[in-house]
Formats: structure tokens, C-alpha cells, sequence
């Protein structure tokens, strides 16, 4: 019988055992992080929801809730929407190349409709909800903080200071780094929402 | 002599005496301990204080987003003496990081990071890391409007990295929002992963500080001289000198302590934030979000920073090098000595503005981000980070003053 040790065919197996013992951890993981993901449940709750803009007045907004998110739907008046490409200068992204919207939101109205603004309530800084302050001729004073004199109407965000414009684009050297986001959506009709969709189902 | 005969029956097959006598009847601690020593004891005081009203609050809580909100309120109002358990809980909360500062502060002012000692210092770090999520998950279980939203800036940070961010938010939450999900997992990590990784870490810590043993205030080391007896001869016993020196110090942290649960449990809105007297509202924003005092040196942090090239990962980048340059301080430090005792000015001065500097970005941290805030709150990162980042220049630098063979 052999007493010398072979230390390279030990050092082999070793290394095998060891190889195939992660690679069965990590097989073995895997259940355990995927069970981390947004359930079945969570993912059926995710369906789009249906608004009925009409009621809205100009100069008024809705706040409905898609996939646990609120969703602002403004009703813009004719001389916001006019305005709204005069500020360029000021914003941050106003082409909103940067952000994240559907392929058929284009230019300063970010909208489908012009004359209805949809977009997530949701900061892109951190998350949280802005408040709007749609008025340019009023001295705002919102969580502390006065909007000041040239303000051009839009939403500000009481978290962290953050101000948008009418069409939710963010002004410049502001925490959040993004235009709030237009999230897929579709009329149904004049002034029907469906958010949430990117086609209005044809009807029969 | 039933008794030793029962020792004496243990010790053949648990190291009962052994243990004891190592750790606490022959642990040579060195005799001149100051009043900055108590904290460590007092932060297991306050552990074994978290762990033990946490178990209670279990029984009575529910994790549903549904249920969370009104279980906490039935624990005030109808479980009979469950308004005491919670306080004790959410005070110890905050009590936690008042001693935990002033333990790392105390190591800061003594040197007790340095050589042999970095891997100790470097388990306090982890202990203080894992605190901070048990700490944030905990504020969140009450489903409180705070909580929530709370929650929703604090996880949208890891929405910032780029590529996977969204994607690996999702997965954190669960959902497409905070939701049930996210309340039951940080139920889970809050009662049973991490506070099962803490005692793990806390006992390392402890073993690596009775194989090293303890620095003290003149930051000289007691095991260079040692008398015929082979024991250091400025080390004293731990027992019975620091537990009965210990029992004082945890009695007059426990009056306070008392003080604060029976009649200021909210500390002014510090302890326990008025939007949390709310239920839990995705829809509305609290006015103001502040997190709880103990993050918002690093919340001060994250809002200096403004977003830059089209994100704004800089500010948890940022926040989070905060926290990671403490695990690299006892290579930073190059100084000869290690208590400040016999340092020169410059790094008394440092460690002074340092100190100013924390409490200012605390300050900020709880202020709305206007008027002078934001430009404080730069200038204080700003400092807090020259403290670290210069300090293997101004160390080095610094005059010194002749450390003694014994302690003082």
C-alpha cells in the first residue's frame, strides 16, 4: 500500500466538490430571491383603470391610482397650453429626451391630447408625491417655501424642492433629474382615460 | 457542596468555569476606565432591551398592510401594559444610536480603532450598518403615513443605479408600489434576519475585544507590563471591579432612560414623527418627510448633493461612502500616538469640527431644503469627508506630546 498522498488529485477533487457544491447553492438561491418579485396577485392588480375626464374643469386635476401609484390628469387651460413652450430656456429636459414616456408623447404638451396632462404623481428624485400649483399669477407658499414671483404654474415637490412646469418638466439644478413620467395611456373617446394601456380597445 | 459537585459535573462537559473565568473573573480591563466606557455595556443593555419588548410586540402586532396601523394602536390602547412595551421599544430605538455615537465617538477621541484593533472596529462598523436597516425596517412596520413614505424614498434609492435600478426596486418592494409585500418582508428581516445577525456580530465583536483587550484612555497598552503574577499591572479584573462599576453606569442610563418613556416617549416629534400618528397613505405626501433623527446627518447628505449627468445616484453615492469610509479609518489615522491626550492641536481641532459637522447635517437633515439648509448642509458633507479623507496628512503632521509607560 501507497502512503504518499497525491496532493494534486486531492487538491482536483477538492476543487470539484467545491465547485459543484457552489454551483448547487447558487441553483439552490435561486427559488429564494425569485420569490422576492412582484407575485401573480401583485402582477393581475397591475391591470389598467379607465377615468372619465369630462367633469374636469380647466385649471382642475384628478388623482387616480394605477398599479398603487397616483396618476395626475390635468385639465390645462387654452393659455397654459399656449404657453407652455416659452420657458425652454429654464428646464432641465424640455424635449424630454431623457425621460421616460411612451414613443407617442412628443414635444412641450407631453400629452395625447393637449388639452388633458397625464403623468405618474411620483417624484423622479425620490418618490414622492408633488403637489400642484398650477396658477402663474399666484404667490405660492407651499411646505414653507415660496414658489416666487416668475413662477409659470406647474407641480412642486414639498419633499426635497423640486419644481416642474405644466407638462411635468423639471426646471434646472433641481434634485430630481427627470420629467415626471407619462405613463402608457389612451382615450376612449373625448375625454375617457384609460391609463395603463397604449390602445384603446376597438369596439364592436 | 452540592454545588460544586454540580460545577465540578458541568465543567467535564461544558467549559462553564473556563468560560467565566476568561471572560469576565481573570479579563484584566485596564484601571483607568472614564465615564466614555459605559456605552459599550449600555448599548447591550439596550440590545437585550429591543430583543426582549420586540417578542412582545410580536405577539400582539399584525404584518398586513391592512391591520399594521391598527395593531400598533390596539397595543396602546387595549393590551394592558402594551403602551409601555411599545414605548420601551420605540425609546430604545433611538436610545440605541445616542449610545452608539458616543461609543464610536469615544473610540475616535482615544484611538481604540487602531492596531491591533481594526478588525474589532470593523465589526462595530458592520453593527452599525445592520442597525441602521433594522432600525429603518422597525420605523416602517407601523404603517404609519411616515413610515410609508419613509419607505418610499429610502428604497427608491437603489432605484438611482443605473441598468438595474427599477428592476431591483420592484424586487425589493414586491410590488409596483410599498405594498403588503414590503411590509411582510421587512417584518421578517426586522424580527428574525437581522436581529439574528446582530447578537451573531455583537458576540464577535465582544471575542475579538477580549482577545485583543480593551484600549483605555491614555491609549497605551496595559499587556507590555505585567507583574509576577503574569497579570498586566494596570489591569484590574472585570469582575467584580467593571460589573460592579457597570450596574452604576446602566442604572443611571436607566433613570434616563425611564424618564424619556414615561414622560417624553415622543421626544418633541424627534422620537416618534406626528405624520405616524397617521395611517398609511400612498396618495398623500406628508408636507415634510424627515426620517427619524438618527439618519439625518446621512438624509443631509443624499439632499446636498444635486443630480448631475442626468441622474441623481451621486447623492447615495455619497451617503453611502459616509458610512464605508469609517471602515477604512485605522489606515487613515497615522498619528504615533492614539488617545487625544497626546495629540497636538490639529487633530483636537479636526475632530472638533468634525463633531460640529455631524450635528449640523443632523440639524439639516431634519429642516425643510430651503433658505441657508442646503449650502450648510454642503459645506458640513464637505467636512465631514476632509475629516477622514486628510487625515493621513494632518496625523502625521501633528505635534505630539510624550505618552507615559502606565496609565494615568
Amino acid at each position: 500500500m501507497n502512503d504518499e498522498v497525491d496532493h494534486s488529485r486531492r487538491r482536483l477533487l477538492t476543487a470539484a466538490t467545491v465547485g459543484t457544491g457552489v454551483v448547487g447553492v447558487a441553483f439552490a438561491a435561486v427559488p429564494f430571491l425569485a420569490s422576492w418579485n412582484p407575485s401573480a396577485r401583485a402582477k393581475a392588480l397591475g391591470a389598467p383603470v379607465q377615468v372619465d375626464a369630462s367633469k374636469l374643469e380647466a385649471g382642475q386635476m384628478l388623482k387616480v391610482v394605477w398599479r398603487g401609484q397616483p396618476v395626475f390628469v390635468v385639465r390645462r387651460t387654452k393659455s397654459i397650453v399656449e404657453h407652455l413652450g416659452d420657458h425652454d430656456a429654464m428646464l432641465a429636459d424640455p424635449s424630454s429626451d431623457d425621460s421616460l414616456q411612451p414613443d407617442y408623447i412628443k414635444g412641450a404638451a407631453r400629452a395625447r391630447n393637449p388639452e388633458y396632462w397625464v403623468g405618474l404623481a411620483v417624484c423622479t428624485h425620490l418618490g414622492c408625491s408633488p403637489l400642484g400649483a398650477f396658477d402663474p399669477n399666484q404667490a405660492y407658499q407651499l411646505a414653507g417655501t415660496d414658489l416666487g414671483q416668475n413662477w409659470p404654474g406647474g407641480f412642486y415637490c414639498p419633499c426635497h424642492g423640486s419644481k416642474y412646469d405644466m407638462s411635468g418638466r423639471v426646471f434646472k439644478s433641481m434634485p430630481a433629474p427627470k420629467n415626471l413620467t407619462v405613463p402608457p395611456y389612451a382615450f376612449d373617446g373625448d375625454a375617457i382615460i384609460l391609463i395603463g394601456v397604449d390602445d384603446a380597445p376597438k369596439k364592436a | 457542596m452540592a454545588a460544586v459537585r454540580l460545577i465540578d459535573w458541568i465543567d467535564a462537559r461544558f467549559p462553564l468555569t473556563k468560560l467565566w473565568k476568561e471572560q469576565v473573573a481573570e479579563y484584566y480591563a485596564p484601571k483607568n476606565f472614564n465615564f466614555w466606557y459605559y456605552f459599550g455595556v449600555i448599548s447591550l443593555v439596550v440590545l437585550v432591551n429591543q430583543l426582549v419588548t420586540g417578542i412582545f410586540l410580536t405577539m400582539s402586532y399584525k404584518p398586513s398592510s391592512a391591520e399594521a396601523f391598527a395593531s400598533v394602536e390596539y397595543i396602546m390602547r387595549d393590551v394592558d401594559w402594551g403602551w409601555l412595551i411599545r414605548y420601551m421599544h420605540s425609546t430604545g430605538a433611538s436610545a440605541f444610536f445616542i449610545v452608539i455615537y458616543l461609543h464610536m465617538f469615544r473610540a475616535l477621541l482615544y484611538g481604540s480603532h487602531r492596531k491591533p484593533r481594526e478588525l474589532l472596529w470593523i465589526f462595530g462598523c458592520v453593527i452599525f450598518l445592520l442597525l441602521m436597516a433594522e432600525a429603518f425596517m422597525g420605523y416602517v412596520l407601523p404603517w404609519g403615513n411616515m413610515s410609508y413614505w419613509g419607505a418610499q424614498v429610502i428604497v427608491s434609492l437603489f432605484g438611482s443605479i443605473p441598468v438595474i435600478g427599477q428592476s431591483l426596486v420592484e424586487w425589493i418592494r414586491g410590488d409596483y408600489y410599498i405594498a403588503d409585500a414590503t411590509l411582510n418582508r421587512f417584518f421578517a428581516l426586522h424580527v428574525a434576519a437581522l436581529p439574528l445577525a446582530l447578537v451573531f456580530l455583537v458576540i464577535a465583536h465582544l471575542m475579538a475585544l477580549h482577545e485583543v483587550g480593551s484600549n483605555n484612555p491614555d491609549g497605551i497598552e496595559i499587556k507590555k507590563l505585567k507583574g509576577a503574577d503574569g497579570h498586566p499591572l494596570d489591569g484590574i479584573p472585570f469582575h467584580p471591579y467593571y460589573t460592579v462599576k457597570d450596574t452604576m453606569g446602566i442604572a443611571a442610563f436607566l433613570l434616563v432612560f425611564s424618564g424619556v418613556i414615561f414622560f417624553a416617549p415622543g421626544f418633541g416629534g424627534l422620537f416618534l414623527e406626528s405624520p405616524n400618528f397617521e395611517p398609511a397613505n400612498p396618495l398623500q405626501t406628508p408636507p415634510h418627510i424627515a426620517p427619524v433623527w438618527y439618519f439625518t446627518p446621512f438624509y443631509a447628505m443624499l439632499r446636498a448633493v444635486p443630480s448631475f449627468a442626468g441622474t441623481q445616484v451621486w447623492g447615495v453615492l455619497v451617503m453611502g461612502a459616509a458610512i464605508v469610509v469609517l471602515f477604512f479609518l485605522p489606515w487613515l489615522d497615522r498619528s504615533p500616538v492614539r488617545s487625544i491626550r497626546y495629540r497636538g492641536p490639529i487633530y483636537k481641532i479636526a475632530l472638533a469640527i468634525f463633531s460640529l459637522s455631524f450635528i449640523a447635517l443632523g440639524v439639516c437633515g431634519l429642516k425643510p431644503p430651503s433658505g441657508i439648509y442646503p449650502q450648510l448642509a454642503r459645506v458640513a458633507t464637505i467636512l465631514y469627508f476632509a475629516f477622514f479623507l486628510l487625515m493621513p496628512w494632518y496625523s502625521r503632521i501633528d505635534s505630539v506630546k510624550p505618552v507615559p509607560e502606565r496609565v494615568t
